[in-house]
């Protein structure tokens, strides 16, 4: 008797006895533990990354962990963070693509000869360097899917082609610069939240973090399904509302948190958003997996890579005039160097598989914090670029070596490569 | 030929679905040629054969994997051509494909609704979770949690999403490739329930296996096809090894010799036991 009225009362999806029951924290936390070993180390690698990073560089240098450094390294990722976006979007697809950074340099250069050399006003300015991206991920996406031309190569040709217009649209001098008291480089250097606001804008996002959960655990329950208890919500709001209080307070001591930031994150957000909301982000993640499986569940796969290499394009494009924008200037050396490799280190550190199918929107976020980190610490030691380069490979090394360990751990557990 | 086709009927009212002369070369190798094939509402329809008989590429053309390279596919009276899986959907052909052609990455509530999410704005995961524990219920599906990626299902389990995923989106016609050949029994006679239930809902059913029990047990008319071509059709109830001969060719074969090798040796064992 008692094990039906058990049984009546266990929710639909944890019906099945082999299921290892448990609510509230402890077994939330015992579930995160299980998934940590079996390979599926979501986002703790970086986590623990960053703050060994954070550790040594400041024990090198007590500048680094100083309010007025952070504002600046904030600032400073969102370029490139931008342009990882992107990257992500084509690694879940298992393509790549090469020429984010002359594509990035590209669009700067667009920007800057559109509006300061014919005067166009800085809107249309920005939707034709975006619209010039847009166009290069469709040209990308035609070679690849109906060429049957490998991303790798077609980027590549991409890379070395785009770098060529770059430096013939600046031409003889080179550099353009950008007026100090146009909107865009005000927007990238000077543009501040005011205090309160941003106090606000944290209560705000753990209020809205504690709504959703609940208004979702309370459809579950209300279905008959297991649901997060609201002491687990309740903590996962605190927590966050603490952490980010505590970090928007420190930030503040300085600068405090640009809106080019706020920005990043506003898109790493819509971005999450819309692959884990919508069908174009499941049909992504199924292309990624399974290409074929996808076809065959009347997904047109052509059209989802067109869209992810489109999408690229187009966040190469923002990131291009964000960066030209924070210099005030775009010159030969935008989007050059390393701002490539370093927006697909950035995708891969942060823990989108190069294998496709694997990775989510914050992985930019984390990825772009690592590299940005690196690369602030080591200006601040005052080593220059071939240091920066050789410890950003080793990192990218690293990080592509655990991709592969954890990846052979989740197959050894029987979870999804 | 030597096509015993003195046992063919007739389908026993118009065909939902019809092949006419339906052929697809890869290359130098006719996996299927001039092949005919009638199913209608509310019948089940075997289609049986050695292996690389072609089952397989004939289910591809018609869920619209594979292009025919000639004839013609009839749907309720109408000629279609399914150029693409999306046609075979919209039409009311679902598939489960010897492969399964599931995505491992994703969990067991998106394989089953990829392609066809149920939205409210944004995806209803919620609806959708309910749909997909209904839809296992039906099927006996031995699966603790559908919220684990499928890569670390059994292959039984596998095959139970794949059935499943074919039986949303009021289908007209199923077409089960092999989908009994990693069951457990349980399993195997439930989805052999569910094919008769199917059928009594009026839906046609075309369903592949090499198991003459399972064909025997639900299939209403068995299609032989062999090395690409028609072999015959036969009532459900024609001795086993007049079909086993049209798949194989010649009625002195391997499984008729292995079969009186078997009947014989029994027989010395019951001559020895009773001296
Ligand atoms: N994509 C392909 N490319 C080339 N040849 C193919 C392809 N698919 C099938 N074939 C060939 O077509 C023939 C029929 O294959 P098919 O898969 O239809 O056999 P089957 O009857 O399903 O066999 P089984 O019982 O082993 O599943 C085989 O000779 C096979 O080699
Ligand atoms: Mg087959």
């Amino acid at each position: 008797m008692a094990d039906v009225r058990e049984a009546a009362a266990a929710p639909l999806d944890l019906l099945d006895e082999r299921l290892r029951r448990g609510e509230g924290l402890k077994a939330a936390l015992a579930g995160i533990w299980g998934r940590v070993r079996s390979g599926d180390l979501g986002a703790l690698p970086i986590v623990l990354g960053l703050v060994v990073i954070w550790t040594v560089f400041q024990s090198l240098n007590s500048v680094f962990l100083s309010s007025a450094n952070l504002v600046n390294l904030l600032m400073e990722s969102a370029s490139v963070g931008i342009i990882a976006l992107g990257v992500v979007c084509v690694l879940l697809v298992g393509q790549i693509d090469l020429s984010v950074g002359s594509v990035s340099g590209l669009s700067a250069a667009l920007t800057a000869v559109t509006f300061v050399k014919h005067g166009w006003p800085m809107p249309l300015a920005m939707a034709a360097a975006l619209a010039a991206g847009a166009a290069i991920g469709f040209v990308y996406a035609q070679m690849v899917t109906r060429l049957g031309v490998p991303s790798f190569v077609a980027t590549l040709a991409g890379l070395l082609s785009f770098l060529g217009i770059q430096l013939w649209l600046l031409g003889d001098t080179g550099a353009i610069n950008i007026p100090f008291d146009s909107g865009l480089v005000h927007f990238a250097q000077l543009a501040f939240l005011p205090e309160w606001l941003s106090y606000v804008l944290v209560v705000v996002a753990a209020g809205w973090l504690f709504a959703t959960g609940y208004g979702l655990a309370r459809t579950r329950r209300a279905a008959g399904l297991s649901a997060r208890s609201t002491t687990l919500l309740v903590a996962r709001s605190v927590t966050v509302l603490l952490g980010l209080g505590f970090a928007v307070w420190y930030l503040n001591r300085a600068r405090g948190v640009g809106w080019l930031f706020v920005s990043f994150v506003v898109l790493v957000l819509i971005l999450n958003y819309a692959l884990t909301r919508t069908g174009w982000g499941r049909s992504v993640f199924a292309v990624g997996g399974n290409a074929e499986a996808a076809r065959r569940a009347g997904i047109n796969v052509r059209r989802v890579y067109t869209s992810v290499f489109v999408l690229c394009s187009t966040f190469a494009a923002l990131g291009g005039m964000i960066a030209a924008a924070r210099l005030a200037a775009a010159n030969q050396s935008t989007g050059a160097g390393d701002v490539n490799l370093n927006a697909i280190a950035a995708a891969v550190i942060g823990g989108t598989s190069l294998f496709g199918g694997r990775g989510s929107a914050f992985a930019a976020l984390l990825g772009i914090l690592v590299i940005q980190s690196i690369s602030n610490g080591l200006t601040l030691l005052d080593l220059d670029s071939s240091f920066r380069f050789i410890i950003t490979g080793l990192v990218l090394a690293l990080a592509v070596m655990l991709d592969s360990v954890a990846r052979r751990s989740r197959v050894a557990h029987g979870r999804a490569a | 030929m030597t096509a015993p086709a003195a046992a063919a009927s007739q389908a026993p009212t118009r065909p939902i679905l019809s092949l006419r002369g339906v052929s697809k070369n890869f290359g130098a190798v006719a996996a299927l040629t001039e092949v005919d094939l009638d199913v209608a509402a509310g019948e089940v329809v075997a289609i049986v054969g050695d292996n690389g008989a072609g089952k397989s590429t004939l289910v591809k053309v018609l869920s619209g994997v594979h292009r025919a390279d000639t004839g013609t596919v009839t749907f309720a009276d109408r000629e279609v051509t399914v150029a693409s899986p999306a046609d075979a959907h919209a039409l009311g052909i679902a598939t489960v494909f010897q492969d399964l052609a599931l995505c491992e990455n994703l969990n067991v509530i998106q394989n089953l609704f990829l392609g066809r999410e149920v939205r409210r704005g944004r995806l209803d995961e919620v609806t959708m979770e309910i749909r997909s524990w209904e839809l296992l219920r039906q099927l006996s599906a031995k699966i603790p949690t559908v919220r684990v990626p499928v890569a670390s299902l059994s292959g039984g389990q596998r095959q139970t999403v794949a059935i499943a995923r074919s039986l949303l989106g009021d289908p007209k016609v199923i077409i089960l490739d092999e989908p009994t050949a990693a069951l457990g029994v349980a399993q195997t006679a439930e989805v052999l329930n569910l094919i008769e239930r199917l059928r009594d809902r009026g839906l046609g059913v075309i369903m592949i296996s090499h198991n003459m029990e399972d064909v025997r047990a639900v299939a209403d008319r068995v299609a032989v096809l062999r090395l690409g071509r028609n072999n015959g059709v036969f009532d459900a109830d024609a001795p086993t090894e007049e079909i086993v001969a049209a798949m194989i060719g010649a009625s002195d074969n391997a499984v008729s010799r292995r079969a009186n090798q078997r009947r014989q040796s029994r027989q010395r064992r019951q001559r020895k036991e009773e001296e």
